[in-house]
């Protein structure tokens, strides 16, 4: 907008912006500038340079994207069937509502310890498992790949879900029913009217259920093998800034980590105006 | 599209738990024929109008096409099957697809071939006026143009029903009118079969064949436009169809003229004689008969509109004093109270009526009401509830 109503916005925006600079725009700017600099303050692309051509730390871009797409793709893939089924609300929409919400108030490191409890070798889930003889010996839920996934899913689903669930619900419903009265059954409803009018929640929840896979850190400590097989890029970002304390080297790695975010991002956009070619709007009428 | 005859609807109601919203609803439509649902707010239009499409299950009754059972409450074919085409308040267009594809959608979905699409597309397009429109999106049109997207996306199909539900209610004033008459224009030429919700009373009248008036559920007069509105079957259809004046009266005599019957009334005092077009035989007149009888008061009704201004002395004439005058160009509302009731004690009659010539607020002027304006009904319901209607 370039009103006069577009300009008196400007000045009302100015702590905001202040905010945004001081928060989000300057530490990212130092940890750019640190990330290019030796440890005297040199100009250098030596930091990205050793991590590319560190087997061992270049090796992790790999082991994140296998945990984080996999998990990503499975919370949004499940939320979406949820989302759409309980989008007039059903029975008990409160209670699930609030299973939910709960793995999201807990935060990470106690989900992880309840996980370890729970599924670990002599807990419970394991317990019931051998009563039912689905397993013989107990399950290796923990300390592995899978722990660091199934964590993920717990605390990324609620997430997909509900955002995808708030976008659902906001579909004019009698799109539904004139689809369907132009001849279309349920399934053809839901990909040729539906579907195409969650892709923009769908690319939301994606994205943000990406990064926060991506950056997964106490998870993958906890419940993973942070040694090997889960050590994850936050990992080797924290080893080098807190074990062997260079910062440089550290900052490095999260402008790498914040560069694959980017492009998975750009990726998913580019698939979402793809698919929504309309207006931008949620059909409301 | 398939051929046929009729659309029946036998005996349909539809429950919502405790409330019934659609009761005991039976009707037939003739292929081609333009059918309204009139009722206020909440009586059961959409509800009525939804069960039609299938979109909401019946609780009881059949409906048929010629003799196809469609729906007996327990077995109904699917509403994408039944071939009928809905245009809705709201429009109810998708927002993702252009103008073109919207209108193919129900098209592509029948493996219809792309160049006979595209030539279909681009007929219903002009019959509503759009030609040129096709690469645009819902969001980038008025409301009159979505609504005309809405209506082309349902006759592309040649739909045997088309439902319309309020579908200019969202429409300012001066569009709802030119609407309203391209809606005909479009019947007239297509003469596809249509069931149409308003509760605008000009609007019924102007479009349909045939006039369905509801309340609370229920059917209270099926008839055409004519007939409903110059011989409503109760309290309820004068009120919605403007009787604006409802007077509690006393039959005080009766005697048959040819066809018709003359009552004289008597209305808080005022006396009245009303010709009542009810032939040997009508039900209607055994009702007033027994009122005769008995004494029990009945309901007069008379549109303000057939009030005229005339000397003294001319039938049904009476002086009245203006209390409110609503100027509104052709003519005024006049609101006035009828002298020869006021009194201590009595609460004087009030009379609305229309007039052509200024009347000037306190004016004490003489009107008169031709008999055969004056209609009679049995006083089933209290004044309260005959000013209210709604549940
Ligand atoms: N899903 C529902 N559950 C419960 N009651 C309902 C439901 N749908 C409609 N009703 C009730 O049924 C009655 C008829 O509703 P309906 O929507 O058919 O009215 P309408 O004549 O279309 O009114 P309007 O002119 O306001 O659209 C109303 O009293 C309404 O409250
Ligand atoms: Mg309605």
């Amino acid at each position: 907008m370039r009103g006069a109503a577009g300009r008196g916005i400007v000045p009302l925006l100015i702590p905001a912006l202040i905010f945004l600079v001081l928060l989000f725009l300057y530490p990212f700017a130092y940890g750019l500038f640190l990330s290019f600099t030796s440890a005297k303050g040199q100009f250098t692309f030596g930091n990205y340079l050793r991590f590319f051509s560190d087997a061992r730390d270049f090796r992790t871009i790999l082991v994140t994207l296998q945990i984080s797409v996999p998990v990503t793709l499975f919370n949004v893939a499940l939320a979406v069937p949820f989302a759409y089924y309980m989008r007039r609300g059903i029975k008990g929409e409160r209670i699930i509502t609030f299973f939910l919400i709960v793995p999201i108030t807990l935060g990470t490191v106690l989900i992880s310890e309840g996980m370890l409890t729970f599924m670990g070798p002599a807990g419970w889930f394991n317990q019931l498992l051998m009563a039912l003889h689905i397993v013989k010996d107990p399950f290796q839920f923990t300390h592995n790949y899978l722990g660091v996934v199934i964590s993920l899913a717990l605390q990324g689903f609620p997430y997909a879900f509900l955002m995808l669930l708030g976008y659902v619900s906001g579909i004019n419903p009698d799109l539904e029913k004139a689809s369907q009265m132009l001849g279309a059954n349920k399934w053809q409803t839901f990909w040729k009217i539906l579907f195409p009018l969650m892709v923009p929640g769908i690319a939301i929840a994606f994205s943000l259920n990406f990064v926060m896979a991506f950056s997964v850190f106490p998870s993958a400590v906890l419940l993973g093998q942070p040694s090997g097989p889960t050590r994850v890029i936050a990992i080797a970002a924290y080893q080098w800034a807190f074990e062997k304390f260079n910062f440089n080297a550290a900052s490095a790695i999260s402008m790498v980590m914040a560069a694959i975010e980017l492009i998975v991002i750009s990726v998913v956009l580019v698939w979402r105006n793809r698919m929504y070619k309309g207006a931008t709007m949620v059909g409301k009428g | 599209m398939k051929d046929f005859k009729k659309i029946s609807v036998r005996n349909m109601t539809k429950r919502f738990g405790e409330k019934i919203a659609v009761n005991d609803f039976s009707l037939e439509f003739g292929k081609g024929e333009f059918v309204t649902f009139l009722g206020p707010s909440g009586c059961g239009k959409s509800t009525a109008l939804n069960c039609i499409t299938g979109l909401i299950p019946i609780t009881g009754g059949e409906i048929w096409i010629d003799d196809e059972c469609i729906d007996d409450s327990k077995n109904k074919v699917s509403p994408e099957k039944r071939e009928f085409g809905m245009v809705f308040q709201n429009y109810a267009l998708f927002p993702h697809l252009s103008v073109r594809e919207n209108v193919a959608f129900g098209l592509k979905l029948r493996h219809i071939r792309h160049a006979e699409i595209a030539q279909r597309v681009e007929a219903a397009l002009k019959l509503v006026h759009l030609d040129g429109y096709g690469s645009k999106f819902p969001s980038q049109m008025s409301g009159g143009e979505q609504q005309r997207v809405a209506i082309a996306r349902c006759i592309v199909l040649e739909p045997r029903l088309l439902l319309l539900d309020e579908p200019l209610s969202n429409l300012d004033a001066k569009l709802r009118v030119e609407l309203r008459y391209e809606l005909k224009a479009l019947h007239e030429r297509l003469k596809v079969t249509t069931i149409y919700v308003t509760h605008d009373q000009t609007e019924a009248l102007a479009l349909s064949d045939r006039i369905v008036v509801l309340r609370l559920g229920r059917i209270q007069q099926v008839g055409t436009p004519s007939e409903v509105f110059s011989d409503p079957s109760n309290l309820f259809v004068a009120d919605f169809m403007g009787f604006k004046n409802m007077w509690t009266a006393k039959v005080e005599s009766l005697s048959a003229k040819g066809e018709r019957l003359e009552a004289t009334l008597d209305a808080q005092g005022l006396k009245l004689v009303a010709s009542l077009a009810w032939p040997e035989g009508d039900s209607r007149r055994a009702v007033i008969e027994e009122a005769h009888r008995t004494g029990q008061p009945m309901r007069t009704a008379v549109r303000p509109e057939d009030i005229s201004l005339a000397p003294r002395g001319s039938h049904n004439s009476f002086e009245c004093a203006a209390s409110i005058v609503e100027y509104q160009g052709q003519a005024s509302q006049v609101s006035a109270t009828v002298t020869a009731t006021a009194g201590p004690g009595l609460e004087a009659l009030r009379v609305d009526l229309r007039s052509g010539t200024l009347i000037s607020e306190g004016e004490v002027f003489s009107a008169s009401i031709p008999p055969e304006k004056l209609l009679l009904f049995p006083a089933t319901e209290s004044a309260a509830e005959a000013s209210r209607w709604t549940p």
